[in-house]
């Protein structure tokens, strides 16, 4: 293959393990048994595979393995978990506290509860990305029943302080929600020790395959208790019906052994890959900028701004070789910056010219010091072309021009 | 999304890239859009004194590779051409050279506005009313 390819897209979705594929592939059709027959050896099986990944999964997370309900997703798992609790508790309340800087999962069944009859506060966060607790801790009045916030934000890689949000949620009594999509299995999470009673996660984002997750489901001291948002054969406790997609649980179990056991590693390696690459970038050029709280960040993650650099045109630059992610979408006449961005106050400016970063276990050095060459040609050759830039350059107090909208 | 070839090889090889003395009489400068809306471009036209013919353009564009595509084009169209024949390019034509699907119409549009905007700022410098040159153009 003459042209090369880079994949720094990992918190879109990992590649799955090959130590993964190879536990998987028995059960497609060697062991191809439903997990809920009950009357035959295909079935006990299925079943007793199913046990085992549930088991690897619990001990990843340091929970019991009766608490993990699988799902098709964290998607799933974040509306499974929002609506099935606003259901189950709203004759105690019907107040839920979340961030503008969630994901769409999280926010859109938000406003899905709202149109049910909920009512939903969406907190601002700090600049840096943290929650600002104090802020959370005013906003729980006394038909606050559930409060969600993201373990490790998407876009950013900004891990928030969930030990500090799990004693406010202890304080007043109201259910604790995460979503840990993108900080299972990369960092350690360890729900029970915080306070959490219900965590959405999934098994994409570990090097596990797509279209399986699961939600936690704190089972006592407080019994938390879910609505069903599928009526069916009442598979997961009642919980979740559906057939088991068993070798996906199977690969996902896999990929939970593998991480407790690698996680410590990978992130040694990945947050030195990551440094070296956020360094050569700022070296390299003027005007980049780090958005999200460094010092509390997830260990391969980094979402860099170029200054006066139009993202989509930057991504051209270099996107037949290199995957990543702009923080906006040019669709139309106008641009779409960030949510996640602009939640956090930056300006349109830095919002529209920003790219993420996510580096994974595949990720080389090579790919590396391959990516800071081509990024920086990029935004060299962008500049170049740039008369926001030359202005810039020159000195024109770019507030004071008189632009054309249109 | 796909680019057109066109559009790619326009972005990787810009024709026409710098900035003209904008103080000279002989030069007219167009300054469009606006960074919140993520394209801005300025576009220079220098003409000929004697010939009445555009004998230089340049651009320089923030934007996305369809934006810069047809603000490249658009100086390639423009040298050699009268300031007449400047008004009538029209977007159209770019969208149909560089193959720009609906969603990147309005960077042609912006291009076709750089052009007007830069021959307006000619002719004002040089005391030509503009809804004269509209006439010429029709």
């Amino acid at each position: 293959m003459s042209q090369r390819l880079i994949y720094l897209d990992n918190n879109a979705t990992t590649p799955v393990d090959p130590r993964v594929v190879d536990a998987m592939l028995p059960y497609f059709y060697e062991k191809p048994g439903n997990a809920a027959s009950r009357s035959h050896p295909f079935g006990w099986v299925a079943e007793e595979a199913v046990d085992y990944a549930r088991e690897q999964i619990a001990d990843l997370i340091e929970v019991d393995p009766k608490e993990i309900i699988f799902t098709s997703g964290a998607t799933e798992g974040d509306n499974l978990a929002l609506k099935g609790v606003f259901e189950m508790y709203k004759r105690k309340g019907n107040h839920i506290i979340t961030l503008k800087t969630e994901h769409k999962a999280v926010i859109d069944a938000c406003q899905k509860i709202e149109a049910m009859g909920g009512e939903v506060t969406y907190l601002d966060v700090l600049p840096n990305g943290l929650i600002d607790l104090q802020v959370l801790e005013n906003a729980i009045k006394d038909n606050t029943i559930l409060i969600s916030i993201m373990w490790a934000n998407n876009e950013t890689g900004t891990i928030q302080p969930m030990a500090e949000i799990g004693e406010i949620c202890a304080r007043h009594g109201v259910l604790f929600m995460s979503d840990a999509t993108q900080a299972v299995g990369k960092v350690p999470v360890k729900p029970k020790e915080i306070g959490i009673h219900l965590m959405a996660f999934t098994g994409h984002k570990m090097y596990g395959p797509k279209g399986v997750g699961a939600l936690f489901v704190n089972r006592k001291k407080p019994r938390v208790k879910v609505t069903a948002q599928m009526d069916g054969g009442g598979h997961e406790r009642g919980m979740r019906s559906g057939t088991l997609n068993v070798p996906g649980i199977v690969g996902f179990g896999k990929a939970a052994e593998i991480a407790k056991k690698e996680m410590a590693a990978d992130a040694a390696r990945l947050s030195a890959l990551r440094d070296r690459l956020q360094k050569g970038l700022m070296e390299g050029l003027e005007e980049v900028y780090i958005n999200g709280a460094e010092e509390s960040r997830m260990p391969h993650v980094t979402n860099l701004s170029f200054k006066h650099v139009e993202g989509e045109g930057l991504m051209m630059t270099f996107n037949q070789n290199i995957a990543l992610s702009s923080g906006s979408a040019c669709t139309s006449a106008s641009l779409e910056p960030s949510y996640v961005l602009i939640a956090m106050g930056l300006g349109d400016d830095l919002a529209h010219s920003s790219l993420r970063f996510s580096l994974g276990r595949f990720t080389t050095d090579e790919d590396i010091d391959y990516t800071i060459d081509a990024i920086t040609k990029g935004v060299n050759h962008m500049r170049d072309l740039s008369p926001i830039w030359e202005m810039y350059k020159e000195g024109v107090d770019l507030e004071s021009v008189e632009w054309t909208e249109h | 999304m796909a680019y057109s070839e066109k559009v790619l090889e326009h972005f990787k090889n810009p024709r026409n890239v710098g900035t003209l003395d904008k103080s000279k009489k002989s030069v007219g400068t167009g300054l469009v859009g606006a960074p919140e809306c993520g394209d801005v471009m300025r576009l220079q036209i220098e003409v000929d004194e004697e010939s009445g013919k555009i004998k230089d353009a340049k651009f320089k564009t923030f934007g996305c590779g369809s934006a810069i595509a047809s603000s490249s084009l658009a100086t390639e169209w423009l040298k050699g051409k009268s300031v007449d024949e400047a008004m009538a390019i029209d977007n159209m034509d770019i969208v149909e050279e560089l193959a720009l699907p609906p969603v990147k119409i309005h960077c042609s549009v912006l291009a076709e506005d750089a052009i007007k905007s830069a021959i307006k700022d000619y002719q004002e410098k040089n005391g030509v009313a503009a809804e004269a040159a509209l006439e010429g153009s029709k």
